[in-house]
């Protein structure tokens, strides 16, 4: 699959050395002893050049390309390019066959929101507390409101500027489908929808479906799911 | 040899002798100025891109959130710089026959890097992290400006040493609610500096001391 870095050339400092200015430059400053040296009969004239030659020096410091060597270091920062390397990428990809350490993802129903059979799992992975809903309500807005809005019900901005219109959350093959298939959509893709994996840590992925089953919820609550001390609130609301 | 200048050339040159005291300081002061004018800084300068991203359009229009595609800006030091691929969540549908987006398609097919210029780039001998102001409630907004406003990214300060240490030594001045980060455009609901001094305490932002230490940033 092509991918990932946007490598960034480091071409505007290539261009535009940046000049130095400062006590560092040792050797021009030198130069200045030319005014004794010149001790003569003549020496009415000897601020004078002594004067020039110092702006010349100055001048020629302020201006002249002087090496960077520690503002640019010959390491690597990330996505800086690399020579070496036939595409130019600095950052490696895995080798093929092995699995970077902390990695393993050995928990297959918490990292593909599958069950050994293959079939999305029903239940959540892990217990869902206040925290992690909010959590997912955060992601969500950053990642899905885009193109499913912020009510889940498939018109955000993106659609509005021609992308292909999702389906509402809020209908009821969404509404009974398995939080894995969920996880799972957000994982993979699905149809015209691109897969959020490299942007989404399966952790806030778990939390984005819990704040869609909330969604969900809220999209089809009556007034009899309100508790009677949230009720009174509401209805003065009203 | 014969006299050449006229004895009042000597006051002349004690004069220029003088004057070349304040000579030297005014040069001095030229190069101070070069050195921190924007021509050095390259504050404010737009930078040719490879293909012309606008975040006026994606921000200010769309009202996409920094984090859909600095990804990783609030648990690394590196904010991140979207991936093709990130492009192509929607322009594998819009304008998705674009000639302004080919490089775009080019590099999705062919698996090659775009090679964004960098715009904000401080020496390699300073230590930065992106998570800890984010995750301490410093806005993007705080150093990058505001950037739903520019066409092509520009630096919006000059990123001296004297920049940062300027927050550094009164953070209370600068910090928001860690949930106002990417918003552009914050007001405070109150006085800053008195909600900005919660804040510091709140967070367990730390005393001056350290954070002007010189080797929390040269390290
Ligand atoms: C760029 C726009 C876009 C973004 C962002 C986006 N989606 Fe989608 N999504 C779509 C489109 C378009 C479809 C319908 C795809 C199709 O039918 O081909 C869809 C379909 C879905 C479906 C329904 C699948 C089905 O069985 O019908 C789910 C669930 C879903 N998206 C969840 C999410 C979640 C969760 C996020 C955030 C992590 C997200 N989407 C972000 C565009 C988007
Ligand atoms: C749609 C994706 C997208 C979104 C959303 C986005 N950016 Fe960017 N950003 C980019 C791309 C691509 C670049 C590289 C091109 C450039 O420099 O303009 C970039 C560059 C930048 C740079 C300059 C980086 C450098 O080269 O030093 C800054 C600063 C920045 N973005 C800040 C923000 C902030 C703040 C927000 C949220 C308000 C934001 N971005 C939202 C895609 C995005
Ligand atoms: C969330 C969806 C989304 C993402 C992600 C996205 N764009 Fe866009 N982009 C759009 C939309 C929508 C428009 C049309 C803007 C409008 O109509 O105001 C657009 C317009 C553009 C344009 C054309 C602007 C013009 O005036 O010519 C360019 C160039 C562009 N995007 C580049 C990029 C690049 C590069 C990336 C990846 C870093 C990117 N986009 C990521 C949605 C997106
Ligand atoms: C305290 C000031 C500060 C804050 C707050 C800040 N940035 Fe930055 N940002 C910088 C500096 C300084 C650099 C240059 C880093 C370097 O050269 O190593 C930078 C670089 C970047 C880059 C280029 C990639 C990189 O990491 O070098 C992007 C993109 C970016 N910032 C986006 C953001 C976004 C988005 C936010 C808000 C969530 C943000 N920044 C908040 C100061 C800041
Ligand atoms: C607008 C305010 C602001 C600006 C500008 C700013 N900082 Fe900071 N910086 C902070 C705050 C607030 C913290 C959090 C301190 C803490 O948690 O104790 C911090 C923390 C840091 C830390 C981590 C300190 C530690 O103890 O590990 C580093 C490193 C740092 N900043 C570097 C920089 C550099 C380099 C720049 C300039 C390019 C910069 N900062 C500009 C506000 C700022
Ligand atoms: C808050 C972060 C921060 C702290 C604290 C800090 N510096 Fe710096 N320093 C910087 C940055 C950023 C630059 C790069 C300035 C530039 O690019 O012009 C820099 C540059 C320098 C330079 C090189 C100047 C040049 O023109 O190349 C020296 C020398 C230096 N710092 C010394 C110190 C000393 C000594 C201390 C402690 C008293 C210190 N710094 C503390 C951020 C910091």
């Amino acid at each position: 699959m092509p991918t990932e870095t946007g490598d960034r050339s480091r071409e505007s400092e290539v261009g535009r050395p940046r000049p130095g200015v400062g006590a560092g430059h040792a050797r021009p400053a030198a130069h200045l002893d030319r005014a004794k040296v010149g001790r003569t009969p003549s020496s009415a004239r000897d601020p004078l050049v002594a004067l020039f030659a110092l702006a010349a020096v100055l001048l020629a410091l302020a201006s002249s390309a002087c090496r960077q060597d520690m503002h640019d270091q010959p390491k690597y920062i990330p996505l800086r390019p690399s020579d070496f390397f036939a595409d130019g990428r600095s950052e490696r990809p895995l080798a093929e066959g092995t699995v970077a350490r902390g990695h393993l993802n050995g928990d297959a129903e918490y990292y593909t929101g599958k069950g050994p059979d293959g079939q999305p799992v029903e239940a959540f992975p892990f217990p869902v507390t206040k925290d992690i809903i909010e959590r997912g309500g955060q992601r969500f807005d950053i990642y899905c409101a885009p193109c499913h809005g912020r009510l889940g019900d498939g018109g955000g901005m993106i659609v509005r500027r021609g992308f292909r219109r999702p389906p509402s959350y809020h209908i009821d093959r969404l509404r009974n489908a398995p939080s894995g298939y969920l996880y799972g959509v957000i994982s993979s893709g699905f149809g015209a929808m691109q897969d959020y994996a490299a942007q989404i840590e399966p952790r806030d992925r778990w939390a984005i479906v819990a704040y869609v089953r909330a969604l969900q919820l809220s999209q089809n609550a009556s007034i009899g799911d309100v508790p009677p001390e949230a009720r009174e609130q509401l209805e003065a609301r009203k | 040899m014969s006299q050449i200048f006229h004895r009042s050339a000597n006051s002349f040159a004690r004069i220029s002798i003088f004057g070349a005291v304040f000579m030297l300081a005014f040069l001095g002061w030229i190069a101070f100025e070069i050195d921190r004018s924007p021509w050095q800084t390259r504050q404010a300068q737009i930078r040719e891109q490879p293909v012309p991203f606008s975040h006026v359009h994606h921000v200010g229009d769309l009202g996409l959130d920094c984090r859909y595609c600095h990804t990783t800006v609030e648990t690394s030091s590196f904010a991140n710089i979207p991936p093709t691929k990130t492009c192509m969540n929607c322009h594998s549908q819009i304008w998705s026959a674009s000639p302004t987006l080919e490089p775009v398609r080019a590099s999705f097919r062919t698996g090659t890097s775009i090679r964004w210029t960098r715009v904000y780039d401080l020496p390699d001998f300073v230590y930065f992290n992106h998570s800890i102001h984010v995750n301490k409630g410093v806005g993007c907004e705080t150093c990058h400006g505001r950037v739903d406003r520019m066409p092509l990214t520009w630096q919006e300060h000059s990123l001296q040493m004297s920049w940062c240490l300027d927050c550094h030594r009164q953070p209370e001045k600068y910090v928001r609610p860690r949930e106002f980060v990417t918003a552009l455009g914050y007001q405070p609901a109150g006085d800053r500096e008195e909600i900005g001094r919660r804040l510091v305490k709140e967070y367990g932002i730390q005393d001056v001391r350290t954070l002007t230490s010189c080797n929390t940033c040269h390290r």
